[in-house]
């Protein structure tokens, strides 16, 4: 369990074997440290300031739906969260092939973070989502809705992506075959969506896309949420790359310092 | 290049030819599935939508059995390495391992689908057959697409067996999508239709788009 937990990045900076350009390797290390240390104070503070902004927006302005009623509101917090997830998983796919065509570690260790932080957002939106086909067609799952079926399968099969990384010793290939795996993917997630909408009837009433005839407040409310919610996942990812960055930097250091 | 992809192709079918690891396994595994659908469902002839499910879950896992298969003998007895010392476009070995594997499937449905017929499809399969051989043809060649691209990517990892069908049947699910719409008009006892045109054109376009990924990202699976 330890070996999953561990960032894919740290075995990597092993200061024994420096890379090439190692004169100046430790403060080239440092700076990129502190850029994203830099960039995480306003970034945090944005969403501190657009999350409650948005649940004001969700509780206090947004009307309430003549039809679903109080439930609908679960909308604002459901929509957003699939849209982001679906997104940092082609943005993993993008960051991927970054990787593989410069090969600088960076990148997959950027596309790592926004795969894992796309599972946990994903596991919200199923979850959020289940709870609005309870209340509003009396089911927990529906089968004839293509949307939470492509997001189920999409689910499942990121869910491969960590045993599959974890699964490769060597730290170099299991980059490469990461991000492998990351931009293939990132392109079955457009065309899942195409096929499962295809197999299915559109039977369902409101949502994705039809946004645009969302009376005023709504969509509002709706774009302030979903602002909220990418500024959180870039929150969070943030955190979590500079989390790892500063975890290597200190393993590094202790070792050239020789403490164990 | 294509003296390459032949070279390894015959390679590739000899060996399965003189081991005979593969297609023999795929072929008994699905008959004894369809053996095993009769009892689980207790039906004596099934049609329609059944038929088709029944028929693609087959195929399905039957083919998992020769993805998981394809690579391991490489990678063990370091025909990955003899290949990466010769100077040969790398794309040839996805090329040939595709067009084995699909020479498997092909094998394989030989087999099944009489089977299937015999065994538990209601309606005869004469009539339907060179319908189903569209639909039969366009699945293969998106299973064997995907199916290599995976099995190149979990050969290499400690859990190789219980990761390559992780992987591959969350994006085999479109493929069933197709496959199984496809077909299931064509098991039903007064069969008048073809095939949907949606259906055929979804799966051109997945094996279309599948080949094409594989194809720009297999080189960076046989590096080392």
């Amino acid at each position: 369990m330890s070996s999953r937990t561990s960032p894919p990045e740290e075995r990597s900076e092993n200061p024994a074997t420096p890379p090439q350009g190692s004169p100046n390797r430790a403060p080239r290390g440092f700076r990129t440290n502190t850029k994203y240390g830099r960039g995480l104070r306003p970034l945090s503070i944005a969403t501190i300031a657009a999350l409650p902004l948005a649940l004001a927006l969700v509780f206090f302005y947004a009307p309430i739906e003549a039809e679903e009623g109080f439930l609908q509101k679960i909308f604002y917090l459901h929509v957003p969260l699939a849209i982001v997830t679906l997104c940092g998983f082609v943005i993993g796919g993008l960051l991927a092939i970054v990787h593989l065509r410069t090969r600088d570690r960076q990148w997959d260790l950027r596309s790592y973070v926004a795969i894992h932080m796309s599972l946990i957002f994903g596991v919200a939106t199923l979850i959020t989502g289940s709870i609005w086909a309870r209340g509003s067609w009396g089911h927990w799952w529906v089968w004839s809705e293509p949307t939470l079926v492509s997001f189920l399968i999409v689910m499942l099969l990121y869910a491969t992506y960590q045993p599959l990384r974890f699964a490769i010793e060597d730290p170099e290939r299991q980059a490469r075959y990461a991000s492998v795996f990351a931009i293939v993917a990132g392109a079955f997630v457009p065309l899942n969506f195409l096929a499962v909408r295809l197999s299915t009837e559109y039977l369902h009433p409101r949502v994705l896309g039809s946004s645009s005839n969302l009376p005023a407040p709504m969509a509002f409310t709706f774009l302030v949420s979903l602002v909220a919610m990418s500024l959180l996942f870039a929150t969070l990812c943030s955190y979590e790359l500079m989390a790892k960055r500063t975890r290597m930097l200190l393993k590094a250091r202790s070792r050239t310092l020789g403490f164990r | 290049m294509r003296r390459t992809v032949g070279a390894l192709l015959r390679k590739e079918l000899l060996v399965e030819l003189r081991t005979l690891e593969s297609v023999p396994g795929m072929s008994l595994f699905a008959v004894t599935t369809f053996v095993v659908f009769h009892f689980a469902l207790n039906q004596n002839t099934v049609s329609g939508d059944e038929a088709a499910g029944i028929l693609w879950v087959t195929l399905l896992f039957a083919a998992m059995l020769g993805v998981n298969r394809l690579f391991v003998a490489d990678q063990d007895q370091g025909g990955f390495d003899a290949f990466l010392l010769a100077p040969v476009d790398r794309t040839a070995m996805l090329l040939a391992k595709a067009i084995a594997l699909l020479a498997y499937l092909a094998v394989l449905e030989l087999i099944a689908v009489p089977a299937f017929g015999l065994l538990l499809l209601a309606p005869p399969l004469s009539q339907t057959m060179p319908d189903l051989l569209v639909v039969l043809v366009l699945a293969d060649i998106g299973i064997a697409a995907i199916g290599t691209l995976v099995a190149a990517l979990a050969v290499q990892t400690r859990a190789r067996d219980l990761l390559g069908p992780l992987l591959a049947l969350p994006l085999l699910v479109p493929v069933v999508i197709g496959a199984a719409r496809a077909s299931s008009p064509l098991l039903v006892l007064t069969h008048s239709s073809g095939p949907q045109g949606r259906w055929l054109a979804t799966l051109a376009l997945y094996d279309l788009v599948f080949g094409l990924i594989a194809y720009a990202v297999f080189d960076f699976l046989l590096e080392d």
